[in-house]
């Protein structure tokens, strides 16, 4: 279960549709560069429900085929600019979705069930471009009542960062519970954690019920600040220099060729 | 005491957005939101000797309590638990539809946006929807949004609690009333006039005969936002709050 970051990339494979989380929710930013350089193609992207510095860096690097997302940006450092110049050249198809949306097809598949119902949507362009969703008339209603169904999203792999796991490869996510339905969506659930704890999470019932049991994770690596640019939640915040420094090199191709062949190190580190 | 500087031009917008929370129980505050997130911090702090005011700010650890991820803040939208809630767009039309996705053909957009995020939902289902957007030109507020993320009124069968209540920009305040449908300016910010206002938008509007200023903050509002609003402002918004604390820095300085 225990491993480390390289051999789990190892096991991705061209093609796959690849689950990740919100800026702020563990985004295993670890993964990115070897899955660069892994030389990865036609990836599916599957955003929880919005994507960031990853996914950015993972289109500019042309390892993403299509992205299904509520929205891309780097937050307070501005738009995502790998994924805005290659929605305007057509180099990647993007999926449009809304946060709950995403949210709703995770659940479908952890429930087993086909799809999941959902209220708003009804005269949106973002229903109108997607011929996967359906809307049918409530069931239950005397009459009318159109609702929006969501057919369930099942990730090949959901990949993402959190604060600690034990040896039995039980992993602490807390608070941050869209990590789970990603886990139980997707056939294959790889983490990176900031640190291993010696003692069973499960052993104990303060941390029992933040805990994503090792049923549902394929490996686990530990790697400290695995996380960075973005924050842990609780553990460290986000280091917005960084991602500035990312968004104002990646402006242009080559500046983001250059920024991904360079070594860049945390704000805090470099006084 | 040194008299305090005069209201920055964001003070008095967040002010306004206070202004347009008053009564709520819960307001709810999305990504990349600061002005928002300030306003809706302010009106906590208003109301704190009377009411608690619940604050969720997606993206902060200390103004969250949702413990379901980040999904539960639609759930708790859906329950109508959620009273107030902010949206933007890259461009916004008359009735009140908002973009988030982008500007041209879809979908290979001649101008990108980050995308719809929750809006296609929220705007449905939370009740008071507080459109926001600093940027106040005819290439924002235009006729007819090319893209709709989500639509400021549906049609009688579509279940929708929830909708567009007013338009806070960088240069006024409009209200928006669902059933004609369309915006009323209801005040204009400082140095603004109807004139500068209709050159500014793309859209048609109702307005008053004598259209009123929007309020700056009092000494009391402004020592509450350059204080705890400020400091708590700057866990989620760090960027922010440090280009506020420079805006102050260099008018005092100034005066």
């Amino acid at each position: 279960m225990l491993t480390n970051v390289v051999s789990l990339v190892d096991r991705l494979r061209d093609g796959m549709r690849i689950a990740v989380p919100v800026d702020y929710a563990g985004v295993a930013m670890a993964f990115t560069r070897p899955m660069i350089a892994r030389g990865l193609r036609d990836l599916d992207l599957v955003c929880v429900p919005t994507g960031g510095l990853q996914v950015d860096q993972l289109i500019g690097a042309g390892c993403v085929r299509s992205v299904e997302t509520s929205a891309v940006s780097l937050g307070e450092a501005g738009g995502a600019p790998r994924f805005n110049a290659a929605v305007k050249e057509g180099r990647i198809r993007v999926i449009d979705a809304t946060c709950p949306a995403v949210h709703a097809g995770l659940i479908a598949a952890q429930k087993g069930s086909p799809f999941f119902p959902m209220r708003g949507l009804i005269g949106t362009d973002v229903l109108r471009n997607r011929p996967d969703w359906m809307v049918i008339d409530n069931p239950f209603a005397d009459q009318g009542d159109p609702v929006v169904l969501i057919p369930a999203i099942k990730p090949d792999v959901a990949i993402f960062h959190a604060p600690m796991a034990d040896r039995a490869g039980n992993v602490w996510i807390g608070r941050r519970r869209e990590l789970a339905p990603m886990a139980y969506a997707a056939t294959d659930t790889y983490v990176t954690v900031d640190r291993i704890v010696d003692d069973n999470l499960l052993a104990d019932e303060t941390t029992a019920a933040g805990v994503l049991p090792a049923l549902y994770v394929s490996g686990i690596a530990h790697v400290p600040q695995g996380a960075w640019p973005y924050g842990l939640w609780g553990v460290y915040p986000a280091d917005t220099d960084a991602l500035k420094r990312y968004a104002a090199a990646a402006r242009t191709q080559e500046g983001f060729d250059a920024y991904m062949a360079a070594t860049d190190t945390p704000t805090e580190a470099r006084t | 005491m040194t008299p305090q500087p005069p209201a920055l031009p964001s003070e008095t917008l967040i002010t306004a957005i206070a202004a347009l929370l008053a009564d709520v129980r819960h307001v709810a505050v999305g990504a990349s939101s600061p002005m928002p997130a300030a306003g809706a911090m302010l009106r906590q702090a208003l109301d704190e000797q009377t009411r608690h005011v619940r604050l969720s700010i997606l993206g902060s650890v200390a103004h969250n309590f949702f413990t379901n991820g980040s999904g539960e803040l639609f759930d708790c939208a859906g329950q109508g638990r959620i009273d107030a809630f902010f949206l933007g767009g890259g461009q916004i039309d008359g009735q009140a539809n908002v973009n988030l996705v982008g500007a041209g053909d879809y979908p290979q957009s001649k101008v990108r946006w980050p995308g719809s995020f929750g809006s296609a939902y929220l705007y449905f289902v939370v009740p008071r929807v507080i459109l926001f957007r600093e940027e106040h030109s005819p290439r924002v507020m235009v006729e007819q949004v090319d893209f709709i993320s989500a639509p400021g009124v549906s049609p009688p069968d579509v279940y929708r609690p929830g909708g567009p209540v007013a338009l806070l920009t960088g240069k006024a305040l409009f209200s928006f009333d669902k059933t004609r449908p369309g915006f009323t300016l209801e005040s204009v910010h400082p140095g603004e006039t109807l004139e500068t206002i209709r050159d500014a938008t793309g859209f048609d509007f109702d307005h008053p005969d004598e259209v009123p200023q929007t309020p700056a903050p009092d000494a009391a509002t402004l020592a509450l936002l350059r204080g705890p609003v400020l400091d708590k402002l700057a866990e989620t918004y760090p960027a922010f709050a440090e280009n506020w604390r420079r805006d102050l820095a260099a008018q005092t300085q100034h005066c």
